[in-house]
């Protein structure tokens, strides 16, 4: 054990906070993009979204390594390959949860704000934000766990990652490295939807915790 | 002041709105009715231009609106809807804000407001203003609904349907809190319903509306004496006086009045008095035929030694048989300052007794239909 690490344990550190740098750059930009376009989405006629969704869904099909692969060819080994390539990935739950929350807000509530005198902005803002919160976070939640393995993906192409390890280990038939590698990426997983979900609890407010959708 | 010139709204093929024209002076409560369907929620969404017109005009306080930037007008016009109104992500005092805040006013002149409007309906402040809407019941709800529309203190206020998915008695105390509030307030109000019971209880003026054409515009009194048609006075129904059926003792009475056995205890029956509230009870012999009436006050008096009630039984009180005519015994009660009648079957059993809150209540019931 203790060999392991003075062998490895550099290099896995290191491998974590690679892989940590992805998966945060990634589903920040993820997390904006799928918001920014959610939003513009539901802003558009419903004929927009019913022809844009499938195409968005049959394209999140794509396996990654085909995505990564052809990015590679692309733009060459650098890191924006596969921050681009995780970051497309993670948008997409949040861009498809953040319409669906928007499009979930009764209708009544947007005719009471609108009666109210708020412009379609604050109506916006105020209103249809908040109430799609919990179904909103609930895509960062999953972009996020998601982001963490599809990132293993990067050291397919020679850009670091937890995925060296576990490549590795597979090629050498080495469990001990699968498993270095597997371990801090389940943690991680595990961790950042905690911390999303206290997340959730701070940003979603009392009156709509109990319908609150994951 | 609002007025529709000539209003028109279509659906496709469908004309909704026929040619609408009416005024609503200030501050009245002006209520809405009809069938379904017949356009009062669309004439309602006109008033704060939710919904637009396709022909005609609709001036508030002579301008027309048209063409312009609704939000502005929206903020002055207050509007409660059906259920769902209040804000789930907001908690009471925030929902109360909204237009304030719109207003550009600032938190400690909102939060003025929202103690002054908690205090109007008897929500105290330190216990309400900070639940959010899932954490009240849906009478409370639809309280805070009608605070938030008169939060800005909007001379105009719209409700459509506001109390509808209120059991009876919530409704009713609504209705009269809302009328209060008007009158104290002096507010136009413009309310749909489709209730006819609500309608004559809240308006100064009623509209009813049938296929997206005014059937009759007056005054409950008026709607009451001269229906213009027979659906108007198909929703009257129930509710138009009729003056030729004579009204007899038990139209008036309450059936089930606490009674006792003459055999029982003093202490029994003091306490039967104090655990049904009242501070008679009517004494009845085996057979269940009526002897009189024993008094808490009697009791207290002399009750002690006599260990039955049996002596302090008490002719006094006047009794009346089913079938007699009400109005003598109306009259009694109005003048005499006794509390009660005693009303008995032919063979001298308790049928139930006459007092003024069951006479006040069959008046109502006839003014005004008795609501479920
Ligand atoms: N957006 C719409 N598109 C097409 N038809 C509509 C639309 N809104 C309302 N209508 C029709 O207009 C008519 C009047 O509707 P409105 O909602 O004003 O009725 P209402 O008198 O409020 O009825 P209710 O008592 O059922 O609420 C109805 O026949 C309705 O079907
Ligand atoms: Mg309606």
């Amino acid at each position: 054990m203790s060999d392991f690490f003075s062998m490895y344990g550099q290099m896995l550190i290191r491998s974590i906070l690679i892989h940590l740098k992805y998966v945060l750059i990634s589903v920040s930009a993820g997390f904006a993009l799928g918001l920014g376009l959610g939003i513009l989405l539901s802003r558009l006629p419903p004929k927009f979204s019913a022809v844009i969704l499938p195409i968005l869904s049959i394209f999140q099909t794509v396996p990654g390594i085909v995505f990564i692969g052809l990015l590679f060819l692309w733009i060459g080994m650098i890191p924006a390959t596969a921050i681009i390539a995780l970051s497309v990935y993670a948008m997409f739950p949040v861009l498809k949860n953040t319409y669906t929350g928007i499009e979930q807000v009764p209708a009544g509530y947007c005719e009471a704000a609108v009666g109210c005198g708020m412009t379609s902005m604050q109506v916006l803002v105020r209103v249809e934000l908040p109430l799609a919160m919990p179904t909103i976070i609930g895509g960062l939640r999953m972009s996020t766990v998601y982001t963490i393995s599809w990132a293993v993906l990067s050291s397919m192409i020679g850009l670091g990652g937890l995925g060296d390890f576990i490549y590795q280990g597979v090629s050498s038939n080495n469990n001990t490295l699968i498993i270095a590698g597997a371990i801090p990426a389940a943690v991680m997983a595990v961790l950042a939807g905690a911390l999303i979900d206290r997340v959730q609890k701070k940003v979603v407010p009392r009156g709509l915790r109990k319908e609150a959708i994951r | 002041m609002i007025q529709f010139e000539h209003v028109v709204k279509r659906y496709g093929k469908n004309t909704i709105l026929h040619d609408l024209n009416f005024t609503i002076p200030d501050g009245q409560f002006v209520v809405l009715i009809g069938p379904s369907g017949c356009g009062k929620t669309t004439s309602l969404k006109m008033i704060n231009r939710l919904i637009e017109p396709d022909e005609g005009r609709i001036l508030i306080d002579g301008e027309d609106y048209a063409g312009k930037n609704p939000v502005n007008l929206r903020r002055h016009i207050g509007y409660v809807i059906q259920q769902i109104g209040l804000f789930p992500n907001m908690t009471v005092a925030q929902n109360i804000s909204v237009v304030p805040r719109l207003l550009g006013q600032d938190k400690a002149a909102c939060d003025k407001k929202v103690h002054e409007l908690l205090e109007m309906v008897d929500l105290p402040y330190e216990q309400y203003a900070h639940k959010y809407p899932n954490e009240l019941s849906g009478g409370q709800q639809q309280r805070i609904g009608v605070l938030r529309a008169l939060a800005a203190s909007p001379p105009i206020v719209l409700m459509d349907e506001p109390f509808g998915a209120l059991d009876p008695m919530t409704r009713e105390v609504l209705q009269d809190e809302v009328k209060r509030l008007q009158r104290k307030l002096h507010k136009t109000i413009v309310f749909v319903t489709h209730d006819m019971g609500e309608a004559l209880k809240m308006a100064d003026i009623i509209i009813f509306m049938n296929g997206g054409q005014i059937e009759q515009m007056a005054p409950p009194e008026k709607m009451l004496e001269a229906p213009a048609s027979d659906l108007v006075r198909s929703f009257l129904g129930k509710h138009q006086l009729s003056d030729s059926n004579p009204l007899y003792v038990e139209d008036f009475m309450r059936t089930n009045p606490y009674t006792v056995d003459f055999h029982r205890g003093v202490l029994e029956c003091a306490e039967k008095m104090a655990r049904s509230g009242v501070d008679t009870l009517l004494v009845t012999d085996d057979d269940d035929h009526y002897l009189g009436t024993v008094s808490i006050r009697d009791i207290k008096l002399k009750g002690r030694e006599a260990g039955s009630i049996e002596p302090l039984i008490s002719t006094e009180v006047r009794t009346v048989c089913l079938g007699d005519d009400a109005q003598e015994s109306v009259n009694y009660l109005l003048t005499s300052g006794e509390s009660y009648v005693v009303v008995l079957r032919p063979d001298q059993t308790v049928a139930g007794i006459i007092t003024k809150n069951s006479m006040a209540k069959v008046v109502a019931n006839t003014l005004w239909g008795d609501d479920k």
